[in-house]
């Protein structure tokens, strides 16, 4: 065999094969056959494949809806934390003794002489009566009651207004006037936003490691099951890492399927409550949903968080069947 | 092949034994060599340890005791790359053929190329060679299931073959084919022998290795006992 010398052999070899002389098919389709792509080394009927592209697609598809939910609080958050954050309300309250006409115009001046605003809007009594229809309806006498009188402050862009020197200057005035810049409900905002966004990544960071448990099974099943394909390649010269890397490519496979089955599934998801959502903007529902939850913006972002996850997916897919398949070489060694 | 036994040996085993377990010993304090270029015949009763010795040598098994040396280095010193390497210098002929059912006889034969990482491309040519060589070049697309029992006889000793090993382990490799056939694939063995590949053949067949004049180890007892060859002096 060495050194060239294997025609000697031919004929040795063509009489232990019993067989004169032996022709290659030269066919087309003896060469497509011949030159077809390489099978994969691990017999793919030996893996569960259906089964974990289905139980992956399943942990994708709810990871995405998490995440997707994480981005759409968080839109929504920096909606309504910008829209506060550009106005700030002076609260003139009615007390006996004070003219409350003259304490509204004198908060109205003060805030007009303070840096940073832009513009000041003072509700008329009419118009603070009107804010309060929704809760007492229509029809019934509030002229006798001592409704508070509002002033809405614009801010400057990107200015930041002296609110301590609007308060001493609302302080001195009287006790009536107060400023109220919603810092405290931004902050408790803030905190019960970014609780919900730490949840969804939690339920998202539980779900693919739910998924990487499944695959890990899946790979020591599957690595069990191909003890003798193993083995046998060990014999003939693969080292460890060859063995891993085509187990590896196989999952990764597995795992790009059912992300994008996953993935394709939530995108779908939020594709259709987007159409929706536009749909019954108008109604009522939609009103109260959209003050609760901000306007529903998925947009080109979302589905990039979504196909990030899917991603992250099929790649943990191929590093968790690596890491098994190579910790199990190790201990059959 | 006498010049093969002077030479360093390739395998060198030293009171290697080997257990199960904690069962009995099966193999008990081998030690033997083999040289480069040597033929021989391992032989015993069903049960000596044939087997198990051949997975020693083939690196498919440790032994509880003892030393093994490959191409003079302790394999239990060895790294895992070094394992590999020892493994790509060895062909293995099993007596079950060990064919992969999912590949055809093509890809069969080529996976001591593949899994070196070598292109299909790059060992293409050879690979159809040797199966016309040992007369499979009409079934190189079929898978094994498809094959006779010679025809994955010559399938896995053309797989043995085609990384060109300096050491060939063939188990039983007459055990599934009729004596015509047993004794052209000796010949074919012999004929390798002849261009420098070392030869180990385990067998039970005594009337396969009156046909050819080698060293025979022979276990019994879990211990080993060696016949020498003895040669003839050349016709003039």
């Amino acid at each position: 065999m060495r050194g060239g010398a294997r025609g000697t052999a031919a004929s040795e070899a063509q009489e232990a094969s019993g067989k004169a002389r032996v022709t290659v098919p030269r066919t087309a389709a003896g060469e497509a056959t011949l030159f077809r792509r390489q099978s994969s080394l691990v017999p793919q009927r030996s893996i569960a494949g259906r089964s974990l592209v289905m139980v992956i697609a399943i942990m994708t598809f709810l990871a995405c809806l998490a995440a997707g939910a994480a981005h759409l609080v968080a839109g929504a958050v920096n909606d309504w934390t910008s829209s506060i954050q550009s106005e700030m309300t002076i609260e003139v309250r009615p007390m006996p003794g004070r003219d409350i006409e003259s304490d509204v115009a004198a908060a109205a001046e003060a805030a007009r002489k303070t840096t940073g605003i832009s513009g000041v809007k003072v509700y008329t009594r009419a118009e603070s009566e009107a804010l309060l229809q929704p809760w007492v309806g229509t029809g019934l006498d509030v002229t006798d009651l001592p409704i508070p009188r509002m002033i809405t402050l614009s801010q400057e862009p990107k200015a930041r207004p002296d609110t301590a020197d609007l308060s001493r200057r609302l302080a001195a005035i009287g006790p009536a006037a107060s400023l109220d810049d919603h810092r405290a409900f931004i902050s408790r905002l803030s905190t019960m936003a970014n609780a919900l966004i730490v949840v969804a990544v939690g339920i998202v960071a539980l779900v693919l490691a739910a998924s990487a448990l499944a695959v890990g099974f899946a790979t020591r099943s599957a690595v069990a099951l191909n003890h003798e394909v193993v083995e046998v390649l060990h014999l003939v010269g693969a080292d460890d890492n060859f063995v891993a890397r085509e187990f590896q490519r196989r999952f990764f496979a597995l795992g790009i399927e059912g992300g994008a089955l996953g993935a394709a599934a939530a995108a779908i998801c939020y594709f259709i409550a987007g159409i929706l959502s536009t749909k019954f903007a108008s109604s009522a529902a939609a009103d109260q949903m959209e003050a609760v939850f901000g306007s529903f913006q998925f947009g080109a972002l979302g589905y990039a968080i979504i196909a990030m996850v899917a991603m992250t997916v099929a790649y943990s897919t191929s590093v968790v069947s690596r890491m098994t398949v190579k910790r199990r070489l190790r201990t059959m060694a | 092949m006498n010049d093969a036994r002077d030479s360093a040996p390739m395998i060198r085993f030293e009171h290697v034994g080997m257990r199960y377990g904690v069962g009995p010993e099966i193999l008990r304090d081998l030690t033997f060599a083999i040289a480069p270029c040597s033929f021989q015949f391992l032989t015993g009763p069903s049960g000596a340890g044939k087997s198990t010795l051949l997975k020693l040598i083939m690196l498919s098994l440790r032994p509880t005791r003892g030393v093994i040396e490959m191409y003079g280095s302790d394999v239990a010193r060895m790294s895992e790359t070094e394992l590999t390497m020892v493994r790509r210098k060895t062909g293995v002929v099993f007596q079950e053929f060990r064919l992969l059912d999912h590949l055809t006889t093509f890809e069969n034969v080529a996976l001591p190329m593949r899994v070196q990482g070598r292109a299909e491309a790059s060992y293409r040519p050879e690979v159809v060679e040797l199966l016309q060589w040992v007369g499979l070049g009409d079934r190189m697309h079929v898978l094994p299931p498809v094959l006779s029992g010679g025809e994955k006889q010559r399938a896995a000793i053309a797989r043995a073959l085609i990384a060109k090993p300096e050491f060939l382990i063939a188990d039983e490799p007459t055990g599934n084919v009729d004596p015509t056939l047993a004794r052209r694939l000796l010949r074919l063995f012999v004929e390798l022998h002849r261009l420098g590949t070392a030869i180990i053949i385990a067998t039970h067949d005594y009337s396969l290795m009156e046909q050819f004049e080698a060293r025979r180890m022979v276990l019994g007892d879990g211990r080993l006992h060696i016949h020498e060859a003895v040669l003839e002096e050349p016709q003039r």
